[in-house]
């Protein structure tokens, strides 16, 4: 065995055991540093935003990130009229209705098609699958004159509706309930479950990752949705905070420091949940993004 | 219940399955395929929302491919997608290529570039159109003037607003794709590389010979990915451009933005609906060309 050899192998093993450290080289400084750099740039305008929602008008015009005078007048205005807080309650109660909503259906379908053999399984899988190719743009024209017809219009229920169900997340369901064995499934029809208990307390809480990666990735999908909501709603009471943000900036026009309060009001709620979970959160988008 | 309980176990549970399908399948053929099929039909249709629908024929199609304005916005449409779509995964795998072989502050580091993907576009949209306001508010100008460089007008500029609505839309989307880069790479067996080491193969020779060809799945999803998403860009335009949609001169108009434009500010949804079906032809045909040129590689 050569001396490199020896070397890549004992790597190999360090690797494994997670006891590997790479050898401090001035190439792996300066990697270390490009990206160390390059990280800030790429949190720099949510930086900036922060820092102008903290300012007073006068200091706007200046490029200092920390403000000289810090206050919190910015929020007490932006939030003072309640608007605000009523976009927030909104976005928060759709969001969380659909994720339940999509999680639920979807994971049920995921196992059903999965796990359940019937003549139709695959044409109704593909059917929902093909869903995918069809982009939501098409479908608002539609949706909008079913709301239109049916009085949907300025509701929850129609801010809602498109989202209740998701191909993606069907397919997603369905290749993680493919890792559950079939035998925990039959000893627990032995012991007498009917069908849906088994799902619901057998399957389900093997595949709670997957559940919570999907969970991640609805409601983030739904609490930045824009254009569905932009359509669906004219009553400023019932917008969600996306929508509700475009209109508020609108309105303030060059009162740059009480538009990036709204921005940062809008941010801040995520990044929070973010810095929390955060360790789940990537792994979660890596596990959806790899399977689908 | 009594007809149930003579059933075989095979029937009871394809009775099961039915049952948990009943549901889902109203949903997906009430909100999905109902709907797919109205605004094809609707695409022939003329209609401004408050009379009866009547029969065009092809008028519609007719009238967009004679619509100098359809073209700019086509032009502009495939401009977001032949910019941002290799832009943003080189970036990102050069990102996640060097990411991957750091462990100092790795979290961190991981964490920092992941952020922006979190964030609402609408939010975005308008913090980078502050940072692209001319001097004394806007933080690119100042930092330009600063340096003792002119000013640059971005938002104003028919052959600059483009780009300058697409790069946060290129930023908030990298945290995603270097993720995605970096599980790929992790999958990646390490014997592969020791062996190549062992060889004294170059660090170029194995990221092309090795890394590369061993990410193509991964590759090949990113493309399709970001091509899907950049092509129905609208969030970032529609609020960089409030004070003049899609424009200047509607040069920075995408697609989708013409839809809802003809829909909710015109009232023509025939017109819109046809070029719905547009929008649904270029997303299928950019999709399939692509899954064809990256897998026969």
């Amino acid at each position: 065995m050569s001396d490199a050899e020896i070397k890549v192998s004992a790597e190999g093993l360090m690797r494994q055991t997670g006891t590997y450290k790479p050898p401090r080289d001035p190439m792996q400084i300066v990697r270390w540093t490009l990206l160390f750099m390059g990280a800030v740039v790429m949190v720099m305008p949510l930086v900036y935003m922060l820092s102008a929602s903290m300012k007073y008008p006068h200091e706007m015009f200046e490029m200092n990130i920390i403000p000289r005078e810090p206050t919190f007048e910015n929020y007490a205005l932006v939030l003072s009229d309640g608007r605000f807080l009523q976009w927030f309650v909104n976005s928060l109660i759709i969001a969380i209705a659909t994720t339940v909503s999509a999680v639920f259906f979807d994971a049920l379908v995921g196992y059903t098609l999965c796990k359940f053999d019937f003549r139709g399984r695959y044409i109704i899988f593909i059917a929902i699958l093909s869903t995918l190719m069809i982009p939501t743009e098409m479908l608002v024209l539609p949706w909008y004159m079913m709301s239109l017809h049916f009085g949907w219009l300025d509701t929850y229920w129609g801010i809602m509706f498109p989202g209740l169900m998701t191909a993606f997340g069907t397919f997603l369901m369905k290749q993680f309930f493919e890792t559950v064995p079939d035998d925990f499934l039959e000893a627990a029809r032995i012991d007498g479950l009917n069908e849906f208990q088994i799902w619901w307390s057998v399957a389900m809480p093997l595949v709670t990752p997957a559940l919570s990666a999907l969970a991640i990735f609805i409601f983030l999908g739904n609490w930045t949705a824009f254009i569905w909501p932009l359509i669906v709603t004219t009553d400023q009471s019932l917008y969600t905070l996306p929508v509700g943000l475009t209109t508020f900036s609108v309105e303030q026009s060059v009162q740059w420091e009480l538009i990036m309060t709204g921005a940062a009001l809008a941010t801040i709620p995520t990044l929070i949940v973010f810095l929390v979970f955060q360790r789940y959160i990537i792994r979660g988008v890596a596990m959806a993004g790899l399977k689908g | 219940m009594k007809l149930y309980s003579r059933l075989s176990i095979d029937r009871k549970r394809t009775v099961w399955a039915w049952g948990f399908l009943t549901v889902p399948i109203l949903f997906y053929v009430v909100i999905r395929f109902y709907p797919t099929a109205d605004a094809m039909v609707l695409s022939f249709q003329s209609w401004n929302l408050l009379g009866a629908r009547s029969w065009a024929g092809l008028e519609n199609y007719v009238r967009l491919w004679n619509d100098p304005v359809f073209w700019q916005v086509f032009r502009n449409t495939f401009m977001y997608l032949i910019l941002g779509t290799p832009i943003s995964l080189v970036i990102s795998f050069v990102i996640a290529y060097n990411l991957d072989k750091t462990r100092f502050l790795h979290g961190t580091l991981r964490a920092l570039y992941f952020l922006p993907f979190l964030t609402t576009a609408v939010a975005m949209a308008w913090v980078w159109r502050w940072f692209y306001q001319p001097v004394p508010i806007g933080v690119f100008n100042n930092l330009l003037s600063s340096m003792g460089i002119g000013q640059i007008r971005f938002l104003n500029s028919t052959t600059n607003a483009l780009p300058a609505i697409l790069a946060p839309a290129v930023w908030a989307g990298l945290g995603f794709q270097i993720i995605i880069f970096m599980a790929g790479l992790r999958a990646i067996p390490t014997s592969y590389y020791e062996a190549a080491r062992i060889d004294g193969v170059s660090n170029w020779t194995i990221l092309r010979e090795i890394t590369l060809p061993l990410l193509k799945p991964t590759i090949v999803f990113l493309v399709v990915f970001s091509s899907i998403g950049f092509l129905r860009i609208f969030d970032q335009v529609f609020n960089m451009t409030t004070n003049d949609p899609g424009g200047p001169l509607n040069s920075t108009m995408p697609l989708v933005m013409m839809i809802y434009q003809t829909a909710f500010s015109s009232y023509q949804m025939g017109y819109a609906a046809a070029q719905t079906v547009v929008l649904f032809t270029v997303l299928l045909v950019v999709s399939l060309v692509q899954l064809r040129i990256l897998r026969d590689r």
